[in-house]
């Protein structure tokens, strides 16, 4: 059953070899970096000539107003355009998206009518041709979605109780084993979908007709992928053979799936361990020397710099700019209890020096107490520098996706190639919280969106009656919020269906039906309030709550104090409750989040008056924090508040966004002499004050 | 027993090595002028903690203070002395590191009542942080409304007991920046035993809002924040004038 791969010299044997098993691999080869940072090399001259004119053609497209240039006549696919070049003599690592950089490529399947948009905000026209194909002759997902929605689902979209729902746009939060293309070639891991489809059953029940289509996708998608790097001049057939054609092949799998969708996150996996097994085979062999690989690496993280999708200016309002999350998940720890930094980990990061901070790739440190003490410094020395690196609790992931999984997006953690994710956006908490008041009408609107329960009547809030109402609210929520998403999740898989990406998957994959939460804290200091303070309602003429007065004083969410941050625990679990009660498409696995980074502005523009004190169109705290300024105790507290909020039940991940002032983080070494900690031998004359003043006082 | 506390900082990274918990505690006796906290002034009144409430808060995050410990500053928190060494007693029983954030204005050379509690507390105290304002007495006064004969007493007191500790200084530009007393500052420090650190503190100007918001005129109207560098400078006359008082090259 073992074949040899020329590709494979050198490496230590295990099941990777008969079955597509890249964990297998990595573990059987990788050797963990104790050491430091003093291997590094800098940028090659080609490096920084290419980087030189991205960043001139940057300035250009900031000129032109954000974008550079748009295609309006190709649907892009991963064959739909030829080769792109920035310069072709010095580029190390080739591929664009489309056929020249700063080009961005036209995607209708996800929805015709925001593509066009896209194009048309930007000053740009889709060609009429392909707007009437996709009019008329070929359904997209937002159009299949909308065939089906309800009239309650449409009321609750547009009343923003659930926002940002994937149902016009590519959901994303996908991430294909690109790592398998580097490491199998596309002619075996074909051969193991036709195994695939040869194995499922044969009565031919609609799952099981749904599953060999997709999986005859899948092998087109990769016969396309073939095709794609061979307008590159290259041969993906088989396993790459050294470093260089390692990171080609694997960006290549990468880009054949940013050339297929324009997901809401397109995230990278978990790559540098796996590529630091080829590097470090090549160096001791003679083939490549520290300074080509970084020179590869540098090239590498600079396309994924350039990875750029059409989207509309309310796109890049409700995420803050133009993210395209190509995460990349570095170092963590092993289950066999080794650490897995290695010295491409170093390399990664090392690029955020070589081609200045940036915010994509957003490279992610899967954070363990174990890491090794010198990569552990050496990532504070580069956040302090470059303040781009993303950290992730890998103590507390590994527990429940092994130690191959990688971040979707900004938390979602995924085993790679064998789980996926359906997104799914946020439900607004806090405005369910005051339909619950209002018994079902919009606080802004006043219309009737949730069904007519009874409304609070009494003048001041009682916490017993808020809170009962406030379950059968979520209850009804998670029910139409949970629809909704099997609608979209449906269609996208009818109509926009990530063929590459699921042909970097085993056949049988763990879905994680995702959900979100947005407005935590507001809700949990809302209630607080209701419960420890007094709350006045305030209502219009019609009976409609629209504002609140609180009397006297409420514990806060972001002060360890447990009588709020218990309110907050137990809301993520009501709600996670009432989410697991619903059928889910394809057997999802019901997750949620709270991680609203950068939508909170959103989010609160569109809520109302809230018990705690917060006004109509004041932004919600992002993510999982605490409402702004009600944390008055220091960081440490602020944090405890957040690490009780239940990981079991908000497994798709818990953000919390926390910047601090470097002087925030110690004393200014210049005007702080003395450091009892530090024994330095002072007899050479070299050391700095704060030693000598030791020093001196040593020698009394 | 409880204390009067102004409130508690879960995240210190200024006040003394490590993160810490920062308790910073009610009432001072001084008025010095560039006073960042004079909401902490008022003696007997501020929220009223236990010892045994503090230590749990503490105790709840303990990872985040693996290299720090427990600071109580104020505030002065010498005025408490009983609460803190009930404090104390409990932390160092939990091995937690502890320090104090001290002017030293409570201390009178002489046997009394408080010195054996001072005695005591001190064998509670891994670091004592001693804030000098002004090393001229009729500065000095001017400065806080208070005289500095107790507090440099409490500064040779620390010597002589081998106590560890840091001298801290603020620099404000005309006020304390002259090199004469700077450099008389370090001859005075070059005599004692035990300091291990130097803190210059560069005068900054963000305590204004609060005496605002206190309807108190602010004393240090139109005096700008002390840059870095002029920080650096007051750093380098201090430790060359203790340098030389020491007779070290």
């Amino acid at each position: 059953m073992n074949r040899m791969y020329e590709g494979w010299r050198g490496f230590q044997k295990g099941t990777w070899m008969s079955e597509i098993n890249v964990r297998s691999f990595i573990k059987h080869n990788y050797t963990p970096y104790d050491g430091d940072e003093s291997f590094l090399e800098g940028p090659t001259q080609d490096t920084l000539d290419l980087w030189e004119q991205v960043m001139d053609l940057t300035k250009q497209e900031r000129e032109a107003g954000g974008v550079l240039d748009m295609d309006t006549k190709v649907v892009s696919t991963i064959t739909s355009h030829g080769p792109g070049y920035l310069n072709k003599d010095k580029e190390k690592i080739v591929g664009f998206q489309t056929d020249k950089p700063f080009k961005r490529a036209l995607h209708t399947y996800g929805g015709i009518r925001m593509a066009e948009k896209a194009c048309s905000e930007n000053g740009y026209k889709v060609d009429p041709e392909i707007s009437e194909f996709f009019n008329v002759h070929r359904k997209t997902h937002n159009a299949g979605v909308f065939d089906v929605y309800t009239p309650e689902m449409r009321a609750c979209r547009s009343s923003h109780i659930i926002t940002g729902l994937p149902d016009a746009y590519g959901r994303g939060r996908i991430i294909g084993d690109y790592r398998r293309v580097a490491l199998y070639g596309i002619d075996r891991l074909i051969e193991d979908k036709q195994a695939q489809r040869v194995t499922t059953r044969s009565a031919m029940y609609d799952d099981i007709i749904r599953l060999r289509e997709e999986l005859a996708e899948q092998m087109r998608a990769l016969e396309q992928l073939k095709e794609m790097a061979a307008s590159y001049g290259f041969d993906i057939s088989q396993p790459a053979k050294d470093t260089k054609e390692a990171i080609q092949w694997l960006y290549f799998g990468y880009l054949g799936a940013v050339k297929e969708q324009n997901g809401a996150a397109m995230s990278l996996g978990r790559t540098s361990t796996f590529l630091d097994i080829y590097a470090e085979r090549d160096i001791a062999e003679g083939r490549y020397t520290e300074k080509e690989i970084q020179e590869l690496v540098d090239q590498f993280i600079m396309k994924l710099r350039l990875v750029k999708f059409a989207r509309t200016p309310e796109y890049n309002s409700l995420f803050s700019g133009d993210p395209q999350w190509v995460t990349e998940s570095i170092g963590g720890v092993a289950i066999d209890g080794r650490h897995m930094v290695t010295k491409m980990s170093y390399r990664y990061l090392h690029t955020l020096e070589n081609l200045g901070a940036a915010p994509e790739p957003n490279l992610t440190v899967l954070w363990s107490t174990k890491l090794p003490m010198n990569f552990k410094r050496y990532c504070a020395k580069t956040s302090i520098e470059t303040s781009s690196v993303q950290y992730e609790n890998d103590d507390l992931m590994r527990n429940t996706h092994g130690d191959d999984y990688a971040i979707a997006c900004c938390v979602s953690s995924m085993r790679l190639g064998k789980e996926m994710q359906f997104f799914g956006a946020r439900a607004n908490l806090a405005k369910c919280l005051l339909y619950a008041i209002n018994g079902g009408r919009d606080e802004i609107t006043g219309k009737q969106v949730a069904p007519e329960y009874t409304p609070i009547y009494s003048e001041y809030l009682d916490y017993d009656e808020v809170m009962k109402k406030f379950d059968q609210m979520m209850e009804w929520l998670a029910e139409v919020y949970v629809n909704t998403l099997n609608i979209i999740h449906y269609m996208h898989d009818k109509y926009c269906y990530e063929k590459l990406q699921m042909a970097l998957h085993d056949k049988n994959v763990v879905r994680w039906f995702a959900t979100g939460i947005a407005g935590l804290s507001v809700v949990a200091d809302s209630l607080s309030a209701i419960k420890y303070a007094k709350v006045k309602v305030i209502r219009d003429e019609t009976g409609l709550a629209t504002d609140y007065e609180v009397e006297g004083d409420f514990p806060k969410y972001g002060n360890d104090d447990d009588r709020v941050d218990s309110i907050a625990r137990m809301i993520v679990q009501m709600f996670m409750g009432h989410i697991r009660k619903n059928h889910t498409y394809r057997r999802g696995v019901p997750t949620t989040s709270i991680l609203t980074i950068t939508s909170n502005v959103v989010y609160g523009k569109n809520t109302g008056s809230t018990p705690d004190g917060r006004k109509k169109g004041e932004a919600f705290a992002p993510g999982a924090n605490p409402m702004h300024k009600r944390d008055t105790h220091g960081a440490v507290a602020s944090l405890a508040s957040v690490a009780k909020l239940p990981f079991w039940d908000a497994q798709d991940g818990i953000s919390n966004t926390f910047s601090i002032v470097p002087g925030a983080l110690g004393k200014d070494d210049q005007i702080f002499a003395g450091d009892i900690e530090v024994d330095l031998d002072c007899s050479n004359g070299t050391c700095s004050t704060p030693t000598l003043f030791e020093g001196l006082d040593d020698k009394q | 027993m409880e204390g009067y506390i102004h409130s508690t900082e879960s995240f210190g990274t200024v006040d003394g090595p490590g993160i810490r918990y920062v308790v910073f505690m009610q009432g001072c006796p001084l008025r010095c002028k560039y006073c960042h906290n004079p909401d902490t002034w008022q003696i007997g009144t501020g929220e009223r903690i236990s010892a045994e409430e503090i230590i749990e808060n503490y105790s709840k995050n303990k990872a985040f203070y693996a290299h720090g410990g427990i600071t109580v500053t104020g505030g002065e928190p010498l005025l408490q002395i009983d609460f803190l060494l009930e404090l104390f007693k409990m932390a160092k029983k939990e091995g937690i590191h502890t320090c104090i954030d001290t002017s030293g204005i409570t201390y009178r050379e002489g046997t009394s009542e408080y010195n054996d509690k001072l005695d005591l507390l001190l064998e509670y105290t891994d670091l004592v942080m001693l804030d000098i304002k002004h090393i001229d007495p009729v500065l000095h006064r001017e400065l806080t409304g208070q005289d500095n004969e107790g507090i440099l007493a409490f500064a040779k007191y620390l010597s002589e007991k081998k106590v560890p500790f840091w001298v801290r200084h603020v620099v404000v530009p005309g006020i304390t920046d002259d090199p004469v007393y700077l450099t008389k500052l370090g001859e005075f420090l070059g005599n004692l035993s035990g300091v291990k650190a130097l803190d210059v503190l560069p005068y900054h100007t963000m305590g204004k809002a609060k005496y605002k918001e206190m309807g108190i005129p602010y004393p240090l109207e139109g005096v700008e924040a002390l840059s870095t560098s002029e920080a650096v400078k007051a750093k380098e006359i201090i430790l060359k004038a203790f340098k030389e008082t020491r007779k070290i090259p």
